[in-house]
């Protein structure tokens, strides 16, 4: 593991994935919370077709020719769905859906063209289609290094913009804010964001590049700041990790390893993250009911201390199943006498435990009751 | 006659791709109505896994096994993506983007470690072999027939069956689910049976178009069809002559240029929507333009009566009521004097008198209606 580590190439390969990672968990996030996760999906798809121009332009694997390709279908797609949108009355899934499988079936038709052409480099071309992050070159590094940099310094400079039209468009265009424009630096971002991870997660998954590390980071933190920083974590620890599972199992994809992992990273954020995450809500949600029913054991024993007019009323067991109407769980008892709200006392002759509020439960019941009056007071 | 047709291996491709063609606009039409055009990407990625994973249970990759167990992937991707925006911490379009690719992560990572065993590779996953459909054939009486043209035979007939039999249900809940489910009518069985069904249309599909080229199949035909009319049955109709037509257009393109049958098939659908995207008659991006045109041309006469109107009998009347004042105070181009005095002398609103540009009769009268117009709105 320590000599693989060791290696250049895999040290190239972890750096480039992570990179990449980072670049598409980072840009991802304004995707997510503008709700334009399926829009990452359908330019995704059309940068196929990029991807083979590039090449055919090119006349080989080069980097940067393809990738502009992918960039310049990418971007005419998410032309083509606004003229759809705005001029026609299809809905915008329905322009998402045809952008994207039409992109990626003209796509499909070039790479078999240039398949058909012949030439040993054309086999680096179905790379794209799942990604391979073994084929990261050193000299890559420095086109993905100067693109994220790149977008980060957009990122940073835009930041307030960005923030206030991915949450409320309304206000940013109130403001007198370029909103359309704006959205379209937004847009342009998503693109660029695709066009960067498909190497290594290939046009066919890259969505889930883009979305998963930021749906995981928005469990852990309300924050856009944080959770573009999170995102970015997320992100870079996926492709790296999935670049390192690939590797080292012959024949397989990076793309799905690393959307596998991201995914993994999803669910559970989803369930530990706290106060939004499943485990914690379900905790909170038994606290408030335990807390409740505590609340009509002591109200219930006020009320029968006010029906006998005795502050100090004991009432056993079956008393309080007929005033609540159900028996209280002995451990709901059991958290009230802890709390130092009731006692339980006996009241001879009866042998069976009885139970009266004590001084803090006095209190405690008005207050609950008091809350309970008063509402009853604004609605006759 | 039934035998030489059979046989014939283009005439066994084309009928493949029309049956998915048919198959996918019948449903498709109502997928696009009810936007829900993104969750046939969703299925039809997501029924990979089902797929391999019946394969690793049973053995089979055909049959009705296959069928089943795909299917039952398909809907699952759609109530777990639903499932997961219900509890609130994704919106549905992540929710969508985390699922579908998540299962076809897995579905690829599964078939690449068994690669040695099945004969699907990742590439036929995403591209289809309709090229090959006729090498597996079954005998029905006495003739032989690709086994995918016998399935999909089946999955249309059902298809069809299915759209016939609930056409006045799948109307109402298509376009009024309130009332729909007022009447009684469940539009949520009804919104699973089209997904359902979608699902088994894109598993029979899977070897002959592969995951995605089938989205192409479901919803661009019918997306053609809506720009082109607003009859339902019209655009049902439309929608399965677009599959048609794209299928034969693309085979002989395919063949001409050598190139993947599949994609040039899905790809002449975005052909026969990008045309009636531009020339759909009253509706289309070209008869737009022109209505555009026509109606800048009668504003800008309407601007050209107003201004004779207001400079007539006035002592600048020689210098306004000219050709030079529209270009040089109006600041018009030569271009748009020219066009837009042409189509008022045309209309019979202006005549040439003395060298100057002068009002008719009818011409007066549209300026009195615009300066009666314009002053009410000032007084109300």
């Amino acid at each position: 593991m320590t000599a693989l580590l060791s290696s250049n190439i895999v040290q190239t390969v972890l750096f480039g994935a992570a990179l990449l990672g980072a670049i598409s968990g980072m840009l991802g996030a304004f995707a997510v919370l503008r709700q334009q996760s399926l829009l990452g999906d359908a330019l995704s798809h059309a940068a196929l077709p990029g991807v083979c121009l590039g090449f055919l332009v090119a006349g080989g694997r080069d980097l940067g020719s393809v990738l502009a390709g992918a960039f310049f279908t990418g971007a005419l797609a998410a032309l083509i769905m606004q003229l759809i949108v705005r001029r026609t009355t299809l809905k915008t899934d329905a322009a998402l859906g045809i952008v994207l499988s039409v992109f990626f079936a003209v796509g499909v038709v070039a790479l078999t063209y240039i398949q058909g052409q012949g030439g040993a480099a054309s086999a680096g071309l179905m790379t794209f289609l799942f990604g391979q992050a073994a084929a990261i070159l050193r000299s890559d590094l420095w086109i993905m290094g100067a693109g994220g940099l790149a977008a980060l310094a957009l990122v940073l400079a835009l930041w307030k913009e960005f923030k206030l039209v991915s949450f409320d468009a309304d206000f940013a265009r109130a403001q007198g804010l370029p909103v359309t424009w704006i959205e379209g630096a937004l847009t342009v971002m998503v693109a660029f964001a695709i066009v960067i991870g498909l190497q290594l997660v290939g046009v066919v998954l890259m969505v889930a590049l883009l979305i998963a590390p930021a749906a995981a980071a928005r469990q852990w933190t309300r924050a856009l700041g944080s959770m573009v920083v999170l995102s970015a974590a997320f992100g870079a620890t996926a492709g790296a990790l999935g670049a390192l599972i690939s590797a080292s199992a012959r024949g397989l994809a990076t793309g799905p390893v690393v959307v596998l992992i991201a995914t993994a990273f999803v669910l559970i954020s989803m369930l530990v993250a706290p106060r939004r995450g499943l485990i914690w809500q379900a905790l909170a949600a038994r606290a408030m009911r335990a807390r409740i029913s505590e609340g009509r054991v002591l109200t219930a024993l006020q009320d029968l201390a006010k029906a006998h007019d005795d502050t100090a009323y004991k009432a056993e067991r079956g008393m309080l199943n007929t005033a609540l109407g159900a028996a209280p769980h002995a451990m709901r008892i059991q958290a009230l006498e802890r709390r130092g709200l009731i006692q339980q006392v006996t009241h001879p002759p009866e042998t069976t435990p009885h139970w009266e509020l004590t001084k803090a439960g006095h209190a405690e019941a008005r207050a609950l009751s008091g809350t309970r009056t008063d509402a009853g007071k604004d609605t006759p | 006659m039934i035998d030489a047709y059979f046989a014939s291996i283009p005439a066994m491709i084309m009928t493949t791709g029309i049956l998915v063609g048919a198959s996918g606009a019948l449903l498709g039409s109502f997928l696009v109505l009810r936007g829900n055009s993104m969750l046939t990407d969703a299925i039809s990625h997501s029924i990979v896994l089902g797929i391999i994973v019946v394969w690793l249970l049973t053995g089979h990759l055909t049959g009705p096994f296959q069928i089943l167990g795909a299917a039952v992937t398909g809907l699952l991707t759609v109530a777990l993506s639903e499932a997961l925006a219900k509890s609130g911490l994704v919106k549905m379009d992540a929710a969508i983007g985390l699922i579908f690719p998540a299962l076809f992560a897995a579905g690829v990572i599964l078939i690449s470690l068994n690669a040695r065993n099945v004969h699907i590779d990742v590439d036929t996953v995403l591209l289809g072999e309709i090229g090959f459909v006729w090498l597996h054939t079954l005998t029905l009486g006495g003739v032989r027939i690709p086994v995918a043209v016998a399935t999909l035979s089946v999955v249309f007939a059902v298809n069809l069956a299915f759209v016939l039999a609930f056409w006045k249900e799948l109307k109402l809940t298509t376009f009024d689910a309130g009332l729909a489910a007022a009447l009684g009518l469940f539009p949520g069985v009804l919104h699973y049976a089209i997904l359902t069904l979608t699902s088994v249309t894109a598993v029979a599909a899977f070897d002959a178009v592969g995951a995605i080229l089938f989205i192409a199949f479901v919803i661009v035909p019918p997306a053609t069809a809506y720009l082109l009319t607003r009859r339902l049955w019209l655009m049902v109709v439309l929608a399965v002559t677009v599959s048609v037509l794209s299928c034969v257009t693309g085979y002989l393109l395919a063949v001409y240029w050598n190139v993947s049958i599949g994609g040039m098939m899905a790809a002449m659908t975005g052909v026969w929507f990008a045309l009636a995207l531009l020339l759909a008659p009253g509706r289309g991006l070209v008869s737009q333009a022109l209505r555009q045109g026509s109606e800048r041309l009668d504003h800008d006469c309407r601007t050209l009566v107003a201004h004779l109107y207001t400079h007539q009998d006035s002592p600048d009347m020689p210098e306004e009521n000219t050709r030079r004042a529209l270009t040089d105070h109006l600041r018009w181009s030569e271009h748009r004097a020219r066009a837009t005095i042409l189509r008022a002398l045309d209309r019979d609103l202006i005549e040439r008198r003395n060298g100057l540009l002068a009002l008719r009769p009818k011409g007066q009268a549209v300026a009195e209606g615009i300066f009666a117009r314009h002053h009410k709105s000032h007084t109300a």
